[in-house]
C-alpha cells in the first residue's frame, strides 16, 4: 500500500513536470532573445511553492533565472511536498527581465490524503528589485514582492471560518551572498517580512470571521554553497494562527539544492509543517525540479 | 523541529566537512604552486599559483573574453598585451602578492566604457571558469572573488 502510494506520488511529480514544460515553451515562443543568462550559476535560487524565486518555502530577494541587465529569463518548475497526511503538488512558471522584474504563476493542489478531498489555489506573483546586488554590493539585494492568491473552491475554507476566497501577500526580502565565509565556502543569508491574511498560505482562505487584519510574519533562510553547484540550507517561515478550528504552526525545512547547470536544478528538502487542520506533526519530503532558459 | 534538526545535523556536518568529496579531488590539484604550498607565509597570491598561476588564469580569461560576443566589443581599442600585464599585476596586488601595479584605479580605467551588470557577470563567469581550468580550489576561488566583487560599483555604469 505504502509503496503504491509513493509511486503514485512520484508519478504525479513526473506528470506535473510534463505539464509544466509546455508552459515554458509557450513562454519561449512569446518572448524574443533568450540567450543563456549571464549571471553566475545558483544565483537564481530555486522556486518556492508559491512560485517566487527563493528557497522552498521562503521567497528570497533574488530574481528567478539567470538573466542579468537587459536580459530575459524564464523558468518552469514542478514541486511535490509529501507529508504524513497531505500532499502538495505545485506547477509554476516565471518570466523575468533585467535582473529586476519577476512575474510568476503557480498552481497548487493540496490533497487531503487521509481525510479525502482536495484544496487548491492559483498564485500570481510579482517582484521588483529595489536596491543592492546579491554578489557585489555591501548592501544586501532588497526586493519588494506581492502574491495575489485565489482558492479554487471556497466551500471548505468558509466552513472552517475563513472570510475571503482571495488575498494579497506583500513582502520585502533582503538577500546577500558572503564570499569565503565559512570554511572557504560562500554563504547566502535571507530575511523576509511578509504582510498576509492567508490561512495555511491561503489554501484555507484569507482572514477570519473575527479578524480581517494583516498579520506580519518573519521568514529566514541560510545556505552554504558546498560547491559551485550544491547548496545546503535551512529555512524558517513564521505563520499566522488565526483560524479557531485548528492550530497553524510555523514551517521549517532543511534543503539540499543541486544546480546541475544554468538550465536544470533539483531541490530536495525535509520539511516540518507542524499541525495542519488538526493533524499534528506533519513531516515529510519536498522535491522540486526546475528548468531555466 | 529539534528532532528533525538532530536527525539531519550529522548528515549536514558530514557534507559540509567533506565538501561532498569534490573538495578532496580539488585539494590534490594545485599543480602550479606545489613548490610554494609548504612555505610558511601563505598568501592568496601563492594559493593562486604565484606569477605562473596568475598568468595562466589571466590568459584563460582573455581567451574567453576574446570569443564572447557579449563583451568583446569593449576591448576593441584595447592594447591586449598591455592589458594582460596590467591585469596580472592587478590580481597580484589584490591577492597580497606584493606586486607594483602600473595601471589606473578601477573607476578611472573603466570610465566611459559603460560596462553593464551583464558584462560584469559574464566576466566573473569567465574568471571562475578560468580558475577552475587551472584547478584552483573552491576556497581560493571564493577568496579572490570576495576581493574583486566590491569593485562592481567602480567598474560598472559610467
Ligand atoms: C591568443 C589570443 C588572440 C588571438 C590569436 C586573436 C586573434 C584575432 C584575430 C585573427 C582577429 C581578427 C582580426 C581582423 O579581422 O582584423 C581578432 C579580432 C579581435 N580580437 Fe582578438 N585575438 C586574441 C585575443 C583577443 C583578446 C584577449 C581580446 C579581448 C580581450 C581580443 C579582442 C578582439 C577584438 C575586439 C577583435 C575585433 C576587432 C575588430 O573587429 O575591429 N582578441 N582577434
Ligand atoms: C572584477 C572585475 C574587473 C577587474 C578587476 C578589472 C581590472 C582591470 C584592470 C586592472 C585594467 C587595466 C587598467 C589599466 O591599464 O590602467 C582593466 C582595463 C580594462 N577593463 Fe577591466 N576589470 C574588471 C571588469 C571589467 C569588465 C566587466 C569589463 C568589460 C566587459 C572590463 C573591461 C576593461 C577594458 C575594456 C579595459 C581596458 C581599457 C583600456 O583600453 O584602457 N573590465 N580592467
Amino acid at each position: 500500500m505504502n509503496i503504491a502510494m509513493n509511486t503514485l506520488k512520484l508519478n504525479s511529480l513526473a506528470w506535473n513536470c510534463a505539464k509544466a514544460l509546455p508552459c515554458l515553451f509557450l513562454l519561449l515562443g512569446t518572448v524574443p532573445a533568450f540567450a543563456e543568462g549571464s549571471r553566475v550559476v545558483a544565483t537564481g535560487g530555486g522556486t518556492t511553492i508559491e512560485g517566487s524565486a527563493g528557497g522552498g518555502i521562503v521567497p528570497w530577494a533574488v530574481i528567478n533565472g539567470y538573466g542579468s541587465s537587459d536580459e530575459w529569463s524564464a523558468t518552469a518548475m514542478a514541486t511535490g511536498v509529501y507529508v504524513d497526511d497531505f500532499t502538495l503538488n505545485v506547477i509554476g512558471a516565471s518570466l523575468s527581465f533585467d535582473n529586476r522584474f519577476e512575474l510568476s504563476l503557480a498552481r497548487q493542489t493540496f490533497d487531503l490524503d487521509t481525510m479525502g478531498g482536495e484544496l487548491g489555489q492559483d498564485i500570481f506573483g510579482i517582484k521588483y528589485k529595489l536596491a543592492g546586488e546579491l554578489l557585489y554590493t555591501a548592501m544586501p539585494q532588497i526586493t519588494l514582492g506581492a502574491q495575489y492568491k485565489r482558492v479554487d473552491d471556497f466551500a471548505i475554507p468558509q466552513a472552517v471560518g475563513a472570510r475571503s476566497d482571495w488575498g494579497l501577500d506583500v513582502y520585502i526580502a533582503a538577500s546577500k551572498v558572503f564570499f569565503d565565509a565559512v570554511a572557504g565556502r560562500n554563504v547566502l543569508l535571507n530575511g523576509t517580512v511578509r504582510a498576509t491574511k492567508a490561512n495555511q498560505t491561503g489554501l484555507l482562505g484569507f482572514g477570519t470571521q473575527a479578524n480581517n487584519d494583516y498579520q506580519f510574519v518573519l521568514e529566514a533562510s541560510a545556505a552554504v554553497l558546498l560547491t559551485d553547484n550544491l547548496a545546503l540550507g535551512i529555512e524558517y517561515r513564521q505563520k499566522p494562527n488565526e483560524l479557531a478550528f485548528a492550530r497553524e504552526d510555523d514551517w521549517q525545512d532543511v534543503f539540499l539544492a543541486w544546480f546541475i547547470n544554468k538550465h536544470l536544478s533539483v531541490v530536495t528538502a525535509y520539511a516540518n509543517l507542524g499541525s495542519i487542520a488538526g493533524f499534528a506533526d506533519q513531516q515529510g519530503w519536498y522535491v522540486s525540479v526546475e528548468g531555466t532558459l | 523541529m529539534s528532532r528533525l534538526l538532530l536527525k539531519l545535523l550529522p548528515v549536514a556536518a558530514w557534507l559540509f566537512f567533506t565538501g561532498c568529496a569534490v573538495q578532496k579531488a580539488e585539494s590534490s590539484a594545485p599543480q602550479v604552486n606545489s613548490k610554494n604550498s609548504t612555505s610558511s607565509q601563505h598568501t592568496l597570491y601563492q594559493a593562486l599559483g604565484g606569477e605562473v598561476g596568475l598568468s595562466a588564469i589571466v590568459d584563460g580569461l582573455l581567451a574567453r573574453i576574446a570569443t564572447d560576443q557579449r563583451i568583446v566589443h569593449h576591448f576593441q581599442e584595447t592594447d591586449i598585451a598591455l592589458f594582460r600585464e596590467r591585469a596580472i599585476e592587478h590580481f597580484c596586488l589584490v591577492a597580497d602578492g606584493g606586486c607594483v601595479y602600473h595601471g589606473e584605479n578601477m573607476a578611472l580605467s573603466h570610465q566611459g566604457l559603460n560596462i553593464t551588470q551583464a558584462d560584469f557577470d559574464a566576466l566573473v563567469g569567465h574568471l571562475i571558469e578560468s580558475m577552475k581550468e587551472q584547478q584552483i580550489p573552491l576556497s581560493t576561488r571564493n577568496a579572490l572573488l570576495k576581493r574583486l566583487a566590491p569593485m562592481y560599483s567602480d567598474i560598472t555604469y559610467h
